[in-house]
């Protein structure tokens, strides 16, 4: 794609310093015309500080910005859009009590009627309608965007920023909560925006996505430039060693047995369970002392909804539960907690830790009770336990008096963990183990889920990442929309077999 | 405890004004009227900070003062009942009706401001009603003398409310510092969805903490009783809340929840208090009051903000990840 020899964006030399961290050590990035340059790296190797300068949240300490040749400042995210960078951000950033073409045209609204400004509202929703149709969008400009789903309202986001003229989009993750289809949807959009000239840097951790997509991928490691690849170069292998240094063979942990036969399914038993989502659907479940039950599906497919019920988040119509031959009651996490059955929730900000709070309060508050005499609680006991639980599963930050908030996706995700494993579990639920966490980190969980299994927990893993569904389970359960379409074991995984039942096809192997 | 000191300062720096300025600031007499306004004040107030570390609000307190005055003379003078009985009974009332508000918080799924509002109108409403809109009494000096002390006497020259003020701040201060509760409470009102992963019962941890408010406000109700001598239900405990709130505010507490102490509590009372003080010693008119008020927690909550955001623009550079939504396009 490198017809034009003038980059469209040049960033030269850029480094920026926080207090205590270097965050960005003399980076070079070239995007060209009508290229998609994929920009991949850890949690913590520069990616979103680097896009950050670019648009205009932070200045550089040093190096240049050249957009078309020419040397710019980009002192404010408004200055950025007015030079044409338009950020998709992974979390949405539209504004749901507007319509469709409000949002578009927010703060660009065509208007009538002098300085009055009035809004011309044929106009608006005459542009914003055959923009959607230019973008192949099947929906009315009028509709509510709170209405849409959220795969709509980042195309519609997608559709903002063209119509701000952008010349260069950054999208941050856009894949990050959407299903299959939608991805697919997506990527389509991505390659025509592409075809029409328009730059993308695209930043993901999903490799599958960057593969099929990038024109060239350029990968950070700690801050610095690790490496580029150029389309033919871009795989998987590369791209690991470059983000993370070195080789990661042992990705995943392979199960201790193989196809283990029915021995071991008695432990934690599911039946006629029904959610609220799907009141006509009965689920029946068994998971085996030290298995891994995958769950798979598109998203929307009911997992959570079992996973909730399951926990007490969201009480079931009906269920039937029992662990290890006792039956058990659970009507609020409370019940699900004093019985040793714990979830590693999918929204890990809002529902997994309070991030306002310390690592060591979040790791302690669920068996608060342990750390007190006499109803007063002891934080030195609290600490001491927090910091060994903390170094057991390499959670990585100066001190256990950290606020969550503070830390990277992977750590507070070990955070969630090891507030689990400091009560001793019986069985885990993961919904969604990995979602959003580097690979380096990705590794550690996978190891340690491999770990606890071997200690005799059992272990659901909800997950919409289908190379980590295959790699991490003993057995398979697909779901589609609220039953189980069949559970494939150990010999009789492959992608395609998942696939065939998610999307509701005939299963040949049903349990 | 940083949170505080801001506060105290302003605080110690206002009495070295007020001294400064007129000699009576530091008499016994007029420190031992400002600490039983304070302890008065104080006791509502930190039940109001309980509250609010949930994330609520609770706006019906005056008009609960006013009700628990009157029923508390109608008990006392009216019925003939003994103090301990009367006193009781206001304490159990005062804890039902929050339990009510609690329940319809957390079980209703109502806004505590929409519930507080009604009861705020509600209760105000009854005590009108059953004196027929007369004030009521509670008669000669002599008359219940041990609840009297609570109101009006001295422990080693200590006003009595400020004595009760100081139990009570202890108590509360180790529920809220020191207990699982007082964690789960700081939890909840945090982030509610967060806290009942972790298993709490948050909807009992808001009830508790609504009850609470209500035990204390009855506590502070009976003092007022006695320290005003006569309950007009019109008008007795107007704007208490506020105080409270106020208080609160002043003293570190967020009202998105979450955030808050006993100690900045107290501090934030007491502020107030001075400030009522200040523009009786410094000869500011009366009727400038609530300005000044206004004014001085305008100007400490504004300071406490650009202290805060300048905190956090520290700690947001130190972050490598994180805060994608700052960027986009306002």
């Amino acid at each position: 794609m490198e017809t034009n020899s003038v980059p469209v964006l040049e960033m030269n030399g850029v480094s920026k310093r926080f207090p205590g961290v270097v965050a960005l050590s003399d980076v070079h990035l070239k995007v060209y015309s009508g290229e998609v340059v994929a920009l991949i790296g850890e949690n913590g190797a520069g990616k979103s500080t680097l896009m950050k300068i670019l648009g205009g949240v932070h200045s550089p300490d040093a190096g240049t910005i050249r957009l078309e040749g020419k040397d710019v400042a980009i002192e404010s995210p408004r200055a950025a859009s007015e030079l044409g960078v338009e950020f998709i951000h992974q979390e949405l950033s539209v504004l749901d009590n507007l319509d469709v073409a409000s949002n578009i045209f927010l703060r660009r609204e065509p208007t009538r009627w002098g300085w009055l400004k009035l809004v011309d509202r044929k106009r608006l929703y005459r542009e914003a309608d055959a923009l959607l149709q230019k973008l192949g969008l099947e929906l009315s400009s009028r509709t509510l965007l709170g209405d849409l789903s959220l795969a709509q309202q980042q195309l519609v986001e997608i559709a903002r920023a063209i119509s701000a003229g952008a010349r260069i989009l950054i999208m941050d993750e856009p894949t990050s909560s959407l299903t299959l289809s939608e991805t697919r949807r997506l990527l389509e959009i991505v390659k025509d925006l592409r075809a029409q000239g328009v730059s993308i840097i695209y930043i993901s951790h999903r490799l599958d996505e960057v593969k099929e997509i990038a024109d060239r991928a350029v990968v950070l490691r700690d801050g610095r430039n690790a490496g580029m690849l150029r389309r033919d170069e871009i795989d998987r292998d590369p791209m690991v060693r470059m983000m993370v240094g070195r080789d990661l063979k042992e990705f995943f942990v392979a199960p201790t047995t193989g196809d283990h036969g029915d021995d071991r399914k008695d432990w934690l038993t599911i039946r006629r369970l029904r959610t609220l989502r799907y009141p006509g659907q009965v689920v029946s479940l068994d998971v085996g002392r030290g298995e891994v039950l995958g769950m798979a599906g598109l998203v929307g497919a009911g997992r959570s909804e079992v996973a909730r019920a399951l926990f007490g988040v969201d009480e079931a119509l009906e269920a039937d539960i029992s662990l290890g031959g006792q039956p058990l009651k659970i009507t609020s996490p409370r019940d699900a907690i004093r019985q040793g059955l714990y979830l590693i929730p999918e929204d890990r900000r809002t529902c997994g830790i309070i991030v306002d709070f310390s690592i060591r309060e979040n790791i302690t508050l669920p068996g608060l009770d342990k750390y007190a005499s006499a109803g007063l609680v002891s934080p030195a006991r609290e600490a001491a336990a927090a910091e060994r639980m903390c170094r057991t599963i390499n959670v990585k930050a100066p001190s256990t008096e950290m606020q969550a908030a503070n830390l990277s996706g992977g750590n507070q995700q070990k955070v969630v963990l090891a507030k689990w494993l400091a009560l001793s579990p019986k069985v885990l639920v993961f919904d969604e183990p990995t979602r959003g966490i580097d690979v380096g980190a990705k590794a550690e969980i996978y190891a340690l889920i491999r770990q606890l299994t071997s200690e005799g927990v059992s272990v659901i893993a909800i997950s919409s990442d289908m190379e980590e569904v295959l790699g991490i389970s003993d057995r398979i359960c697909v779901m589609h929309e609220g039953r189980i379409t069949g559970t494939l074991r150990r010999s009789q995984f492959s992608e395609e077999a998942v696939m065939r039942l998610a999307t509701g096809g005939e299963a040949q192997d049903v349990r | 405890m940083k949170k505080e000191l801001g506060i105290f300062a302003l605080l110690a720096i206002l009495c070295i004004i007020i001294s400064a300025s007129n000699p009576n600031f530091l008499t016994a007499t007029n420190l031992q009227n400002l600490g039983r306004l304070i302890g008065a004040y104080g006791i509502f107030s930190l039940g109001l900070g309980l509250v609010i570390i949930t994330g609520g609000i609770e706006l019906s307190v005056g008009s609960m003062m006013a009700l628990l005055g009157v029923l508390l003379s109608m008990m006392l003078t009216e019925l003939g009942w003994p103090p301990l009985l009367a006193v009781t009974c206001c304490i159990v009332i005062a804890a039902l009706l929050e339990l009510i508000n609690g329940l319809l918080i957390t079980r209703g799924n109502m806004l505590p401001f929409i519930v507080t509002l009604c009861g705020l109108l509600l209760y105000r409403g009854a005590a009108r009603f059953i004196t027929d809109d007369e004030t009521k009494g509670l008669g000669a000096d002599t008359n219940f003398e041990g609840l009297r002390f609570l109101a009006g006497g001295y422990l080693f020259g200590v006003p009595m409310p400020f004595v009760i003020l100081l139990v009570t701040g202890a108590v509360l201060w180790v529920v809220l510092h020191r207990s699982a509760y007082g964690r789960y409470l700081f939890a909840t009102g945090r982030n509610a969805e967060a806290a009942r992963y972790a298993g709490i019962n948050t909807r009992l941890v808001i009830t508790l903490a609504y009850v609470a408010c209500g035990i204390l406000t009855a506590i502070s109700a009976i003092i007022f009783a006695f320290y005003t001598n006569s309950i007009s239900p019109a008008s007795h405990g107007n704007f208490y809340e506020l105080y409270g709130i106020a208080a609160a505010v002043l003293g570190g507490c967020s009202l998105r929840g979450g955030e808050g102490s006993v100690v900045g509590v107290l501090i934030g009372t007491a502020l107030l208090q001075v400030l009522r003080n200040l523009v009786n010693l410094l000869g500011i008119p009366s009727s400038l009051d609530f300005a000044v008020m206004g004014a001085v927690i305008l100007l400490g909550v504004l300071a406490d903000q650009i202290f805060k955001e300048r905190r956090n623009r520290r700690q947001v550079t130190q972050m490598r990840e994180s805060a994608k939504s700052d960027i986009a396009p306002v």
